[in-house]
């Protein structure tokens, strides 16, 4: 039993390397709160487009949003990093984690927000425009708000997947928790800050978790429908 | 609510109902017509639903259209503010061609009230909220005067006591009475009914055919598809009798429901058991 204390809380270890691992928590904090925050308004904003049903400017959305749901996440980060260069865009690695899991969380909230658009019964179009709503308003009074309110399950549940991706900054060397608790692993030959790395994400994901449930419960439905 | 009130006295001032044989008056313009359709084609792929209807609404006058499912009663009525496009025809409203291109549709539907079968409150708002929204949006008035307005509208129809509730918390048959209100709220110069009662529970009719009744008698100018045979009867100035696509025959309640001409409506009559 000592001996697995030591082995993965050896308070010691974590003792020494807690502020690296604290300023790695700030840094997926950043991550995570640029990722939601660019992520998601870009992803409706997409969905917005679309109901307008111009025809190329669809194909385009529908094909940028499929290629981004289909590529592995790491895939992505990488090749941002390693590959964007090329083409003449250089990032630091860790606006090249942000921007590739802004992307693919953007891709992910359009389907969804889509979905939610779409299942709307066409009849809240016809009443919105009958009484001379134009199109643009019935969007963003009448539908919006209802299609939100589908999205918020798989919003939540998606953005918390793809937050947690932040971690696979680490490959391209960005100082967050991940890539901290590993260095640090292996310095000290001892997995205790991999340990403490995992409690830290606890920490950062559980509230955003609990806060997911309190924001379904909150908006799941409009009284008693 | 002066503009409200005044509404209703304007309405009666120019009620009259010695045109029972004009409902299809078609080419020859009759000069005060409110809504005139003239030969009016609607196609769905190849399929063509509408074939050449015309028809003809004055001020106040409530028009009852009648007919079998599928006949294209509904189609009709949504051609009227463009929830369909016409294919063929042409539409006016105050003597205004509402099916010509470039016309601000959204203007014009300010001017056509619709309450659906299938009712479509806003589930998101209050029905005091159903009720204002487009009269803040739409017709920009400011938030005070919109519930003001909206009030007063929720009131008429019975409703002033359930302003704060939300859909899901009224009856099909209260549901239906805001969406009378949202409609009529916009103060339009007619109200197209698609069925309003045909979703409802039976003992809940009674109360939206009421509120119709009423809305009659203030002078609104309406066009009401519906299976209620009653109400055609009594409110109605002219019942229409489409059948495929074309009207058939059209009169007064009378002439119609006493001595139908046409073997498919005397058919209709019999099926309907009024």
């Amino acid at each position: 039993m000592e001996q697995i204390l030591n082995y993965y809380f050896n308070l010691e270890v974590i003792a020494r390397y807690l502020p690296d691992l604290l300023k790695g928590l700030l840094i997926t904090v950043e991550m995570a709160v640029l990722i939601i925050l660019l992520g998601v308004p870009l992803g409706l904003l997409l969905a917005v487009v679309r109901t307008y049903r111009i025809r190329p400017l669809n194909w385009l959305i529908v094909f940028l949003v499929d290629f981004f749901r289909a590529i592995p996440l790491l895939v992505i980060v990488v090749l941002t990093y390693f590959a964007l260069p090329y083409a003449g865009i250089v990032m630091s690695s860790f606006t090249a984690t942000v921007v590739a899991l802004t992307l693919v969380l953007a891709a992910f909230a359009e389907e969804i927000f889509w979905a939610g658009i779409t299942a709307i019964d066409k009849g809240q179009w016809e009443a919105a425009r009958s009484t001379g709503l134009n199109r643009t308003q019935a969007i963003f009074v009448v539908i919006l708000p209802q299609a939100i309110q589908i999205a918020i399950p798989p919003l939540t549940n998606r953005t918390i997947a793809i937050t947690k991706g932040t971690s696979l900054g680490s490959v391209i060397a960005v100082q967050e928790i991940l890539s901290v608790a590993t260095s640090a692993q292996s310095l000290a030959a001892n997995p205790s800050p991999l340990t403490m790395g995992a409690i830290l994400y606890l920490i950062l994901f559980f509230p955003f978790v609990r806060f997911t449930r309190w924001l379904e419960r909150r908006y799941g439905s409009w009284r008693s429908v | 609510m002066k503009d409200a009130a005044s509404k209703d006295v304007v309405g009666k001032a120019t009620a009259g109902n010695d045109t029972a044989s004009n409902a299809t008056a078609s080419n020859d313009t009759a000069g005060n017509d409110l809504v005139r359709i003239v030969s009016l084609r609607k196609s769905f792929g190849n399929q063509e639903i509408l074939k050449g209807i015309d028809l003809a609404v004055k001020e106040t006058e409530a028009v009852v259209i009648i007919g079998a499912s599928g006949s294209g009663k509904s189609t009709l009525l949504r051609c009227i503010n463009r929830l369909e496009e016409p294919t063929g025809g042409k539409i006016y409203l105050d003597d205004v061609e509402i099916t010509r291109k470039g016309v601000n549709i959204n203007k014009v539907r300010r001017e056509i009230g619709m309450v659906f079968q299938s009712i479509n409150l806003y589930p998101h708002m209050t029905a005091v909220g159903n009720v204002a929204l487009a009269l803040r949006r739409v017709l920009g008035m400011k938030r005070k005067e919109a519930l003001e307005r909206a009030e007063y509208y929720l009131d008429q129809v019975g409703l002033s006591d359930k302003r704060k509730q939300y859909p899901g918390q009224l009856s099909g048959g209260q549901q239906q009475r805001v969406g009378i209100a949202r409609a009529v709220a916009m103060e339009p110069k007619v109200v197209l009914f698609d069925e309003p009662t045909s979703a409802l529970d039976p003992e809940l009719v009674g109360e939206v055919l009421g509120v119709m009744r009423q809305l009659k008698e203030s002078g609104m100018t309406m066009i009401v598809v519906t299976h209620e045979m009653q109400f055609a009867r009594d409110v109605a100035d002219h019942v229409v009798f489409v059948h495929g696509g074309q009207i058939l025959e059209s009169g007064s309640p009378a002439d119609l429901f006493g001595n139908p001409k046409e073997p498919r409506l005397k058919e209709f009559i019999r099926r309907v058991h009024t």
